[in-house]
C-alpha cells in the first residue's frame, strides 16, 4: 500500500466558540486529484490552511508528507505549491520577477529560478507578458501566473483554493486545461471549489463538505450513482404554481425536490417521466431532461443548493 | 526538532523518502529565509528608487545648505558647548538631522509597506505559504529597511563631512551607526503597531503628525533640550531622536557640560529597539498563523 501524502483524522478548527472545521477525516494518496466541494463558509479554506501548515489545528491528527505541520511547517511548505483563494502576487514587480522572487523563498538559486520562470511562463501561456506589470493582466492570467508561481519549487502537492472563482467561462476552460496537464504528469492536486462542474472535471475523488463536516465521499460518478438517479427532469410552472404542481407529482418520480424557481424530478428515465407528467394534465412552461450532477448530490445531502 | 521527527526505522520506505525530501527542502529557508524576504523587499524599493535616493541625498543636502549657509549665519549666541567651549551651530544640529532622517525612513517603511504586505497587496501571505516563517518575514522587512537607513545615514554623514559639520570625523564615523539605531528604536515599536492594524483609518498620518513631528520639534534637535521648560523635557527623554542626537554630538565634538555618557543614550536606544522588535515579531506570528 502506498503511504498517503495527506492524512487527516478528526481534524478540527475553532475560532473562539465558532467551529469552522468539525472533525473531518480524509486521506490523499500520491498522484490523486482530490477535491473539497462545499458552499461558502463550509470550512474549505480553513482546511487548506491547516494542510498548508500555516494555521494550527485545534484538535485531531494531521500528517502531510509524513510530518506534523505543528512541528515541521517549513519542511512541509517546502514541498507544497499553494494557490490561495485571493491572489497575492506582488503588483509592484513584473510578471517574471514575481516567479523569481518567489522561488528564492525556497532557497533555489537565482539561475535556476530564472530558468524555471521561463519554463513556467511557457506553461502558463504568459511568455508575451513576462515583462508586463501584474496589474495589466486579466483575472485569468493572474490566476495562471499564481499557478505558475506555485510550481516554481516543483511541489509534490499543488493546493488550489477555488482556482477559477470569479473567472469567465473561457478563462476557466483555459485554466482547467492547464490543471489537466499537471494531473496527467502525476502532480497531486488538492483543490476546493463550489462549482460542481469543476469538481466533475478535475477531481478523481472528492468530499462534499458543509458546516465543517464531510457529508459524503467518493468519485464524482460514484457519488452521483449513490445519491442521485441517472437523470433529472427540471420543470418550471411559474414561481407561484411550482409547489402545487410538485404536490401532484409526488410518487411519479423516485424523488421530488421543489426549489423556488423549478421542480426537480429524479428518475432513471427522463423522457418517459415527461410523458407521464403530460398525461396527468400538467403543462410546465419549460421542461428539460438532463443527467444528474454533483449539484443534485449536494441538494440531496443538505437540502440546499450549492451556489446561492 | 529532531526529537519530534518520526523515528527512521519504523517508517515505510516511501514515507522515509518524503520526509527526507522535505527535510532537505527546508534547510536553506530555515537558515536564510529572512534574507530571501529582504531580497524581495529591496527589489520592491527599486520601484520607488527615486524617493529612496532623494530622501538619502536630496533632503540632507537641502537641510545642510539651508541651516549651514542660512540659519547658522544668523545665530551669534553660542547654542551649545563641547568640552572646549562653544561649538558651531551646524555641528550641533547635524547629528540630530541625520538621526531624524533615519527615523523618517521608518515612518514610511514601517507603516505603508506593512499595510501593503498584510492587506493591500497581501504579499506577506504569499511569503507565509512558502517555507519561510512569520518571524523571518518580519526580520526580512527589518533587514531591508535597515539597508535603506544605512544608505541614508552614510550619505548624510558624507555630506556632513563635506560641509564641515562634524567636529571629529574619525569618532564621527559612528554617527551613522547611532542614526540607524535611532531608526530602529523608533521604527520597531512602530512596526509592532502597524502590523496589528487591519484597517487604515488614517493612523499613519496621525503617527506622522502627532508622534514624529512633535519628536522632531521637541527632542532638542534645533536647540538644547534644557532650553525647554521641564514639563516639556520628558518628550526628549523618551525620544529616540534626542538620545541619538546627544550620542551623535558626543561622537562629533565630545561631551559638553552636563551631557550624559553616550553609552547611556545608546543603551536606551538598544532597549527600545529590542522591545519593539520582540513585540513586532509576536504580532507577525499571531497574524500570519491565525
Ligand atoms: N480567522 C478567522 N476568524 C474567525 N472566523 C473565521 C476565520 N477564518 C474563517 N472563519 C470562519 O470559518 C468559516 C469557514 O471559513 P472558510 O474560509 O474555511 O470557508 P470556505 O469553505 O473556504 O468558504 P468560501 O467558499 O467562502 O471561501 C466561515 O464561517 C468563516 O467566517
Ligand atoms: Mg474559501
Amino acid at each position: 500500500m502506498v503511504a498517503p501524502v495527506i492524512s487527516a483524522r478528526g481534524l478540527r478548527k475553532t475560532f473562539g466558540e465558532f467551529v469552522a472545521v468539525d472533525g473531518i477525516d480524509f486521506e490523499v494518496p500520491p498522484g490523486e486529484s482530490f477535491g473539497l466541494l462545499g458552499p461558502n463558509g463550509a470550512g474549505k479554506s480553513t482546511t487548506m490552511r491547516m494542510v498548508g501548515a500555516v494555521s494550527q489545528r485545534t484538535a485531531g491528527e494531521l500528517r502531510v508528507l509524513g510530518l506534523d505541520p505543528d512541528t515541521h511547517g517549513p519542511e512541509i511548505r517546502s514541498q507544497l505549491g499553494v494557490v490561495p483563494q485571493d491572489d497575492n502576487l506582488d503588483t509592484e514587480l513584473k510578471v517574471r520577477d514575481n516567479l523569481i522572487v518567489y522561488g528564492r523563498y525556497f532557497g533555489i538559486s537565482r539561475a535556476l529560478c530564472a530558468q524555471r520562470a521561463d519554463e513556467l511562463l511557457g506553461f502558463a501561456q504568459l511568455e508575451e507578458k513576462a515583462k508586463a506589470r501584474v496589474d495589466d493582466l486579466s483575472g485569468g492570467m493572474k490566476r495562471r501566473l499564481t499557478i505558475a508561481r506555485a510550481l516554481i519549487n516543483e511541489p509534490r502537492i499543488l493546493m488550489l483554493d477555488e482556482p477559477t472563482t470569479g473567472l469567465d467561462p473561457q478563462a476557466r476552460h483555459v485554466l482547467w486545461d492547464r490543471l489537466f496537464r499537471l494531473k496527467e504528469r502525476g502532480t497531486t492536486l488538492v483543490l476546493t471549489t463550489h462549482y460542481m462542474d469543476e469538481a466533475e472535471q478535475l477531481c478523481d475523488r472528492l468530499v462534499v463538505v458543509d458546516h465543517g463536516r464531510i457529508m459524503a465521499e467518493g468519485s464524482p460518478s460514484a457519488l452521483i450513482r449513490q445519491y442521485s438517479t441517472r437523470e433529472v427532469c427540471e420543470l418550471r410552472f411559474g414561481s407561484e404554481r411550482n409547489a402545487d404542481a410538485a404536490a401532484r407529482l409526488e410518487g411519479l418520480a423516485d424523488r421530488v425536490e421543489t426549489l423556488p424557481d423549478r421542480v426537480l424530478l429524479y428518475t432513471d428515465d427522463g423522457e418517459g417521466l415527461l410523458e407521464r407528467v403530460a398525461r396527468l394534465g400538467l403543462h410546465p412552461t419549460t421542461s428539460l431532461v438532463r443527467r444528474s450532477s454533483l449539484e443534485d448530490v449536494f441538494l440531496r445531502l443538505t437540502g440546499r443548493s450549492l451556489v446561492e | 526538532m529532531s526529537q519530534t521527527t518520526p523515528s527512521e526505522e519504523t517508517l515505510p520506505a516511501d514515507v522515509r523518502e518524503m520526509v527526507a525530501a522535505a527535510t532537505a527542502g527546508a534547510v536553506r529557508p530555515r537558515r536564510f529565509g529572512a534574507w530571501y524576504i529582504a531580497e524581495h523587499q529591496l527589489r520592491q524599493m527599486r520601484s520607488y528608487g527615486w524617493t529612496v535616493v532623494m530622501s538619502g541625498i536630496g533632503s540632507p543636502l537641502l537641510y545642510l545648505l539651508g541651516i549651514g549657509l542660512g540659519l547658522a549665519a544668523f545665530i551669534d549666541v553660542p547654542v551649545a558647548s563641547g568640552p572646549d567651549g562653544p561649538v558651531d551651530y551646524l555641528w550641533f544640529v547635524a547629528p540630530a538631522l541625520l538621526a531624524s532622517a533615519a527615523v523618517g525612513v521608518t515612518t514610511e517603511e514601517f507603516t505603508y509597506t506593512v499595510m501593503a504586505g498584510f492587506k493591500w497587496r497581501r504579499i506577506f501571505w504569499g511569503m507565509n505559504a512558502s517555507p519561510v516563517s512569520p518571524p523571518q518575514v518580519c526580520a526580512g522587512l527589518v533587514i531591508a529597511v535597515t539597508a535603506r537607513m544605512v544608505f541614508v545615514c552614510v550619505s548624510y554623514y558624507a555630506l556632513m563631512v563635506l560641509f564641515g559639520a562634524v567636529g571629529n570625523a574619525v569618532t564621527g564615523l559612528l554617527i551613522p551607526v547611532v542614526g540607524v539605531l535611532a531608526g530602529l528604536a523608533f521604527g520597531l515599536p512602530l512596526l509592532a503597531f502597524s502590523a496589528g492594524i487591519s484597517d487604515d483609518k488614517g493612523q499613519f498620518a496621525m503617527v506622522q503628525r502627532f508622534v514624529f513631528t512633535p519628536l522632531f520639534l521637541f527632542s532638542g534637535t534645533f536647540y538644547p533640550l534644557a532650553t525647554l521648560p521641564v514639563w516639556l523635557q520628558w518628550i526628549g527623554w523618551i525620544s529616540p531622536l534626542w538620545h541619538a542626537s546627544e550620542a551623535g554630538r558626543a561622537l562629533s565634538y565630545g561631551l559638553g557640560p552636563g551631557a550624559w555618557s553616550p553609552w547611556v543614550h545608546v543603551a536606551v536606544l538598544v532597549v527600545m529597539a529590542v522591545a519593539g522588535g520582540v513585540v513586532a515579531r509576536r504580532v507577525f506570528v499571531g497574524r500570519l498563523r491565525g
